[in-house]
């Protein structure tokens, strides 16, 4: 056999046994949206979960792999159960978004207490099945091959046969199609959903621990990729459809297999995010669907409690203000001034999240797309060209400003929820570019030296110069966008996020509107990115990643959506108080995931009330 | 306290709705007796879906009783007042468009265990509606309007209820359709099943009505046996004025 045809026929093995692995996700995901009309961002988390359960019973307690199947099938379906219960039950009459965001906050919880107990580190998971290999014509087949194949296949028939003959597969077939007619035949819709949940779970956690036996490495990261992907397939296949995301999870394990052939192995996580936006934008509804429109939504995209905003007179926040100022005069901790400039730098992003997500009703989880656009710009600038600080700065707005709006510009026709995946995804997909962009971005190496912050010729290098330039930027920065609330634009934005349909009615150019908040959203985020980049006199990839994004939408959240003074407080609270508590600064995101999941259940409208 | 001699199967004692700060119903008190068809006539927006989904619990009154079967169901999640024994054939039709003719109909005995039953009353729906026995294998979603409407009923009859209640089974179906359904549902009810209808149309669901309620901006304006109701001059201005009938 030719080389090359070789190599493709393993390539395509691969891809099968991995998509494999990713249908068994995406098929979890799709019960969870056929019942719940939820995506489950959580799902990662039991497949993680699944994986470590898995190394455990099989390095640790030396089980075999029979009764480790049986272990993680039921812890992780008791898992679903729980999630169900905190992240859909109670939110079942919210914004869809809601318990997406809820699901949000439970995987953070998931995340961070399995990096508590197992540590963040990678653990190795030896492959307990010989190693011998099939030779089939050529083409060589490992046993974990087989194995993955085998339960794939097998799951595949059982889930027929579930929802075709049983009597609560009916019922989730019932559910999924009509929720209240399912009701009104006596089908009690929070069981359904307690299954699916659980079913989905099982699923995902098996698919994890089949890749942690694949891989031979089990670690806590792997859940928000595995997430994703399971996502893109689903979405490929269509939202809810079963037959659908087993297809959608096989072909996206052969286009990733052999995309890595084609181009390496920086870009297998390009391939998800790339599909998953064409999907969103292209076939909303799938590949297997004629429809070209995504479901109606009820509600627009964030969730806005009737409430009465808290607000404070203009002296009072200039007053706010003034303390800010002088607090270096009173406390010269470099240690606190440094967490207070951080969160000053998070509270532009939190302002420049609340101006699209609270404002005009867009949710974003792709901010950390433009803090690294800006980051990446500025450092580019002034390296290279060297260009002063201040001008490359402003730069860094301007072309974040340009490029974040040319990037979200597919994403304008998508509503609700789709957004916030759509945003999601393009955020990772400026990461995965910069990290292949070898030539302008240095890829994984990173950019290094950055010279830093200067003002008119004073370099900004000690913690109190540092804190003054970020809460001056800050203050500018609130200053911009307020002028733009108080304008007719403003006004725009907040019609469109009540009722979009509406507007448009009015005349109101969605596009433009949205291209504006994204613009002006864009600009303040870039200048955080930059001035943070300078700051660090590194960055790379990772610099900022989703879970920045998450982490600036919770602030958003905690402090109220729209709310300008709410972003800022949410922005000092969440940066400071796992501070405060020192202990806790390794349970950071234990924390702010309960917050999250607190304020979504207790407090959607956030502390200061959403404008 | 006098004692009745026949307590009604139905009962709505004061029911006071609302939707946030919106006022539905004013005191609502209707019943129906076992054996009857009731029908609950209306123009748009004047609390008669409502009605229908406070009695099967989809929406939860501020004020005032649902009473079914002498036991207060009020407030009672939805599956759990199907269980009680009421069907539902829901405004729109509401069948699962992707599931077959056939498991439509036994979705709708999803609350029962007994098999060999639910096995003659499958049966005996297929002969109360033939049409849809010739589609048996297909999905609900490919069927007509009228067949759809079929299903739905025979859907909830599948449930053995002792009250049906129905939500503008007459809606959007052909001239055809209509007498058809409206026969069907006097063929059910001489079976022995009570049927509580909403209806729009009042010179149809009063033709096989008993008795009916005439509802309007979420209050009882008018009670009577259907051919008072017909000769009544307020119902002659609201909906034969203009000489439909």
């Amino acid at each position: 056999m030719p080389h090359f045809l070789r190599t493709f026929f393993d390539q395509t093995i691969n891809g099968l046994v991995i998509g494999n692995i990713y249908a068994l996700t995406a098929v979890g995901l799709a019960l969870i949206f056929g019942v719940g009309n939820l995506i489950n961002f959580a799902h990662g988390s039991v497949y993680m979960i699944g994986a470590y359960v898995g190394w455990v019973c099989v390095t640790q307690l030396h089980m075999p792999l029979v009764a480790t199947f049986g272990v993680v099938a039921v812890i992780c379906g008791l898992l679903g159960m729980g999630i169900e219960r905190i992240g859909l039950r109670r939110l079942q009459n919210s914004a869809r978004i809601a318990p997406l965001l809820a699901t949000i906050g439970i995987s953070f919880v998931l995340d961070q207490l399995v990096q508590i107990i197992f540590s963040p580190n990678p653990q190795s998971f030896p492959n307990p099945l010989p190693t011998t290999r099939l030779q089939i014509g050529g083409v060589s087949i490992g046993m974990t091959d087989l194995l993955i194949a085998a339960i794939g296949i097998g799951i595949g028939i059982i889930l027929f046969l579930f929802l075709r003959y049983t009597k609560i597969g009916w019922a989730l077939r019932a559910t999924a199609q009509d929720r209240d007619a399912a009701q009104q035949m006596g089908v009690d819709v929070n069981r359904v959903n307690q299954a699916a949940f659980a079913l989905a779970a099982i699923l995902g956690g098996i698919a994890g621990m089949l890749i942690g036996l694949y891989f031979n490495t089990v670690y806590p990261t792997m859940s928000f990729q595995a997430g994703l992907k399971g996502f893109a397939a689903n979405l490929l296949g269509g939202l809810g459809n079963i037959p659908g995301s087993i297809i959608g999870g096989l072909v996206l394990g052969l286009v990733e297999s052999y995309g890595v052939a084609l181009f390496g192995a920086t870009y297998r996580n390009l391939f998800a995010f790339v599909i998953l936006i064409a999907v969103l934008v292209i076939r909303p509804n799938g590949l297997f669907s004629r429809k070209r429109q995504a479901p109606p939504e009820p509600l627009t995209g964030t969730f806005i409690a009737n409430n009465k905003p808290i607000t404070l007179p203009v002296w009072g926040v200039i007053a706010l203000a003034v303390i800010a100022l002088l607090l270096p005069f009173f406390v010269g901790d470099p240690y606190f001034l440094q967490i207070l400039t951080n969160a000053w730098l998070l509270g532009m992003v939190a302002l420049s999240v609340t101006l699209v997500t609270g404002t005009a009703g867009q949710t974003s989880l792709g901010q950390a797309g433009f803090l690294a656009i800006g980051a990446y710009a500025s450092a580019l600038l002034t390296l290279r060209l060297h260009w002063p600080f201040e001008l490359a700065l402003l730069a860094a707005g301007l072309i974040t400003a340009i490029l974040g709006t040319l990037l979200v510009l597919p994403a304008f026709r998508l509503r609700a929820h789709y957004v916030a995946i759509a945003t999601l995804g393009i955020g990772e997909i400026v990461n995965q570019v910069i990290l292949n962009w070898n030539g302008l971005t240095n890829g994984v190496m990173g950019l290094t030296n950055l010279p830093p912050p200067t003002f008119l010729g004073v370099v900004a290098v000690l913690p109190h110069q540092i804190y003054w330039y970020s809460l001056i930027l800050l203050l500018l920065g609130a200053l911009f966008q307020w002028q733009l609330l108080r304008s007719p634009l403003g006004r725009t934005w907040r019609a469109i996020r009540e009722d979009d349909i509406a507007a448009q009615a009015y005349g109101i150019n969605l596009n433009r509107y949205k291209a504006l908040a994204f613009a002006a959203s864009a600009f303040i985020a870039g200048i955080s990115g930059a001035f943070t980049g300078h700051m660090y006199t590194y960055i790379n990839h990772e610099t900022f990643t989703n879970t920045t994004s998450i982490l600036v939408l919770t602030m958003v959240i905690l402090g109220g959506m729209g709310n300008m003074l709410g972003a800022v407080v949410g922005a000092v609270a969440l940066t400071v108080l796992p501070e405060l508590f020192r202990g806790m600064a390794d349970y950071r995101y234990l924390f702010y995931g309960l917050a999250l999941i607190m304020m979504i259940r207790y407090r959607p409208q956030g502390l200061l009330g959403s404008i | 306290m006098t004692v009745t001699a026949v307590q009604p199967l139905l009962q709505l004692q004061k029911i006071d709705t609302f939707y946030g700060p919106m006022q539905v119903h004013f005191g609502i008190d209707l019943h129906v007796n076992s054996g009857e068809i009731v029908c609950l006539l209306g123009g748009n927006a004047s609390g008669k879906s409502t009605t229908m989904k406070v009695i099967l619990g989809l929406v939860t009154p501020r004020a005032g009783h649902v009473i079914f079967d002498g036991q207060e169901i009020t407030g009672l999640a939805t599956p759990k007042v199907i269980r009680r024994g009421i069907g539902s054939v829901p405004e729109a039709r509401r069948i699962f468009a992707n599931m077959t003719v056939r498991e439509n109909l036994l979705m709708g005995a999803y609350k029962r265990n007994d098999k060999a039953e639910i096995a003659q009353d499958y049966e005996r729906t297929l002969t109360l509606f033939p049409r849809l026995k010739e589609r048996i294998n297909q999905p609900g979603g490919v069927l007509s309007g009228g067949e759809q409407q079929m299903l739905a009923i025979g859907r909830a009859l599948m449930g053995r209820p002792s009250l049906i209640c129905m939500d503008e089974p007459t809606m959007g179906l052909s001239p055809l359709f209509v007498d058809r359904v409206l026969e069907q549902i006097q063929t059910i009810n001489a079976q022995g099943v009570t049927i509580f209808m909403v209806e729009q149309n009042a010179t149809l669901a009063l033709q096989i009505a008993h008795r009916g309620y005439v509802l309007q901006n979420g209050r009882i304006v008018l009670a009577g046996a259907a051919q008072t109701l017909l000769d009544s001059p307020e119902i002659q201005d609201a909906y034969l004025g203009d000489g439909e009938a």
